[in-house]
């Protein structure tokens, strides 16, 4: 009978019942958009981290703090036997998509071919192309662009690589590479007496390749010189296949990717080969803590000093992302509940009022106070329920109408737009019921104020209201 | 002559409202007894205090002074809860103004009672059903009350006053809102049922048609009762 009365009461005075419940399914609406939209974020920007650096990185004790100014000192000795103690291992075996060796680097890139003698540093990163290939055919959430595949960078290709579309232009490699949208340096006047060291440094490069690589003309060529795990100068020459804009300008004015094979030659030289890390991308993202934690169970066990670092401690913009837009959501919330309580105590305040005379009827007879109490508390769920139901039905016609409306953007960390989309709220079940419940909550806690008022009314006062 | 004792006993009972730094004595001092089984009315000219008399017996007011015993129950010392319980058992209320839920059908109105004793769903509608019957709405029951005529609703108000069986059933002027004709079938009605049902009734009115049906009659001025009178 309770639930009986409740919902016909909301049905009593239909106009103020539509003004509250459009309030509150403007909330639940603006809520699941809002959140559909970080959510796409979230997982779109988890995505493309997990395509290109995995979810996990084993490294040497100490890389992660100090490894960046001196890589090839925390080198991960005897790697391939590392890596096939976790490859092997039962536990997870089955969580792991891919395991690849990087080797990351850095050295001094320099483009001595052309008539724009041109040198630059750069942050290197030597990988095994196919695996890379592989890594970016994860798509767990179903957000990722259609794949690609890019033979740019092949196993077999030892002397190639790819740089950022900053590099490339600092180096004057936008003509050669067909770089759309790219502007060449304009001819540096030589020095005048002697040959240039850039031309030995050239040379010295030249000398080190395999004859077949050197008789390829096609593809520029870029000399990268770094030093080696002892502190001598090495040189190595890369053929540039392309390039691979990174997102963030400092990151693509910098950028270099190679054979791992080629980095190692650069910094280990004739020595021990070793790498920096190795990547871990798994099946399932859920499944990282448990991953990590037998990583570190294998590391303990056999004395290894190493130590893991998931993809969010090594992207820290990642965590900064997801902060800015929770801390974002959470201030839209709070203003979609501060709207939605106060309609709802002005609702039910209006509803106690005028039905002061029926409080007191109920009330002699025999109604106790919180009876009344939940009549009223009753009827603000209700409204809550409805309302919010009808916003998250509202939601998920319109989620799909905007992610097929063709609107593109830019998000952060990218260099060209894409498609603007929203995550279906039913993709995300928490968000959905958590904003549904969320709103009931606060429309049932706003009818608690004009509940007590109406609860503590003196029958005989109520029953003289006219 | 009734044999049964009192079903209200008022002993010395006052009732001060405050009115900011003023004190208003509605009931000064009243000390009376109402049989069981009869049809009792407190009668008195507008605000003599025979409404506030009617709230103390039915347990919707309490007094600033003396003793009520209603049913047997020393009310005045019953917390809140304790107090809606036994109204929801032993009183039943017939409002001037109907006061019906307008939310709900007759049938639901008559039904809502039951409820709050917690009666079974069978016996609930069996009960309902025979009390829309013997009131004459058994055609009506699926209306709402802005559906139903004025002596409609009062009938509705009856039914509901009496569906539970309470010991004691109070009208407060219930024909004042009716026509002449409408409130001597009222009457009629309530009449009949007090001798069906043997239920107390007690009124307060000063409706001269409906004083004309008194066994027992109580009235007041200025909060006092003038004498007491038994037919």
């Amino acid at each position: 009978m309770l639930w009986k009365i409740a919902f016909r009461n909301i049905l009593r005075n239909t106009r103020r019942s539509v003004m509250t419940g459009s309030a509150i399914a403007v909330g639940a609406l603006a809520l699941l958009i809002f959140g559909g939209f970080i959510s796409y974020i979230f997982t779109a920007f988890e995505t493309g981290l997990v395509e290109h650096i995995g979810h996990l990185t084993v490294f040497r004790s100490g890389y992660f703090e100090f490894g960046a100014g001196n890589p090839a000192a925390y080198g991960i000795d005897n790697y391939q036997s590392v890596m096939k103690l976790i490859g092997d291992d039962p536990v997870l075996k089955p969580m792991i998509r891919v395991m690849t060796p990087t080797q990351s680097l850095v050295g001094i890139a320099g483009n001595y071919s052309g008539e724009n003698d041109a040198a630059k540093t750069f942050l290197g990163v030597g990988l095994v192309p196919s695996d890379r290939q592989t890594m970016k055919q994860w798509n767990e959430y179903g957000v990722a662009q259609p794949f690609v595949p890019d033979d740019r960078m092949t196993d077999g290709a030892p002397q190639r690589g790819l740089i950022g579309e900053g590099m490339a232009r600092i180096l004057g490699l936008c003509a050669p590479l067909q770089i759309a949208d790219c502007p060449s340096p304009k001819p540096t006047v030589t020095a005048a007496s002697g040959p240039p060291l850039n031309s030995d440094i050239a040379a010295l490069a030249s000398a080190d390749q395999p004859a077949e690589q050197t008789a390829k003309p096609e593809l520029p060529r870029i000399d990268l010189l770094g030093a080696t795990a002892n502190g001598a100068p090495n040189v190595v020459s890369l053929e540039v296949a392309g390039v691979d804009r990174q997102g963030v300008k400092e990151l693509d004015d910098n950028y270099v990717a190679m054979p791992l094979a080629l980095s190692q030659q650069l910094v280990y030289g004739r020595g021990e080969h070793k790498i920096t890390g190795i990547v871990l991308q798994l099946q399932r993202t859920q499944e990282l803590p448990a991953a990590r934690a037998r990583l570190h169970t294998l590391i303990a066990q056999h004395h290894l000093d190493l130590e893991t670092h998931d993809f969010a401690e090594l992207n820290p913009f990642y965590v900064q992302v997801v902060r800015l837009f929770s801390t974002i959501f959470l201030f839209i919330l709070i203003i979609m509940a501060t709207i939605v309580l106060f309609a709802v105590v002005n609702t039910m305040t209006m509803n106690v009022v005028e039905r002061t005379n029926e409080i007191g009827t109920i009330r002699a007879m025999g109604v106790r106070r919180n009876g009344i109490r939940a009549q009223f508390v009753l009827e603000g769920l209700l409204l809550g329920a409805i309302a919010a139901t009808v916003g998250v039905i509202i939601a998920c016609i319109v989620v799909p109408l905007i992610n097929h409306g063709g609107i593109m953007w830019t998000p952060p960390g990218n260099s060209a737009p894409i498609p603007f989309r929203l995550l279906l709220p039913t993709a995300k079940p928490a968000l959905l019921i958590g904003t549904w419940l969320g709103l009931v909550v606060v429309a049932t806690i706003a009818a608690l104020l004009p509940a007590n008022r109406a609860a503590r009314l003196p029958v005989v006062d109520a029953l003289r209201h006219v | 002559m009734n044999d049964s004792p009192p079903v209200v006993r008022l002993d010395h009972i006052a009732k001060t409202y405050r009115a900011g730094a003023i004190e208003v004595a509605a009931v000064r001092d009243i000390s009376l007894e109402i049989p069981a089984h009869r049809f009792s009315m407190i009668i008195g000219p507008s605000g003599s205090g025979k409404t506030t008399l009617l709230n103390l017996i039915g347990c919707i007011d309490m007094p600033t002074g003396g003793r009520i015993e209603v049913v047997g129950q020393d009310v005045a010392h019953m917390s809140d809860n304790a107090l809606a319980d036994f109204r929801a058992r032993s009183i039943g209320f017939i409002f001037q103004n109907f006061s019906l839920v307008p939310v709900l059908s007759a049938y639901e109105n008559v039904e809502y009672p039951l409820l709050l004793v917690g009666m079974k769903p069978a016996e609930r509608a069996r009960r309902t059903q025979a009390m829309l019957e013997a009131v004459g709405l058994k055609d009506h029951a699926r209306q709402r009350p802005n559906e139903l005529s004025g002596g409609q609703k009062q009938r509705v108000a009856i039914a509901r006053a009496l569906v539970k069986e309470p010991d004691i059933v109070l009208a407060d002027e219930p024909t004042a809102n009716l026509d002449t004709a409408t409130g001597a079938a009222i009457i009629a009605l309530m009449h009949r049922m007090q001798a069906e049902h043997r239920t107390t009734f007690i009124f307060s009115t000063h409706d001269p048609q409906l004083m004309s049906h008194s066994e027992a009659t109580f009235p007041i001025r200025d909060g006092m009762l003038v004498q007491e009178g038994h037919a």
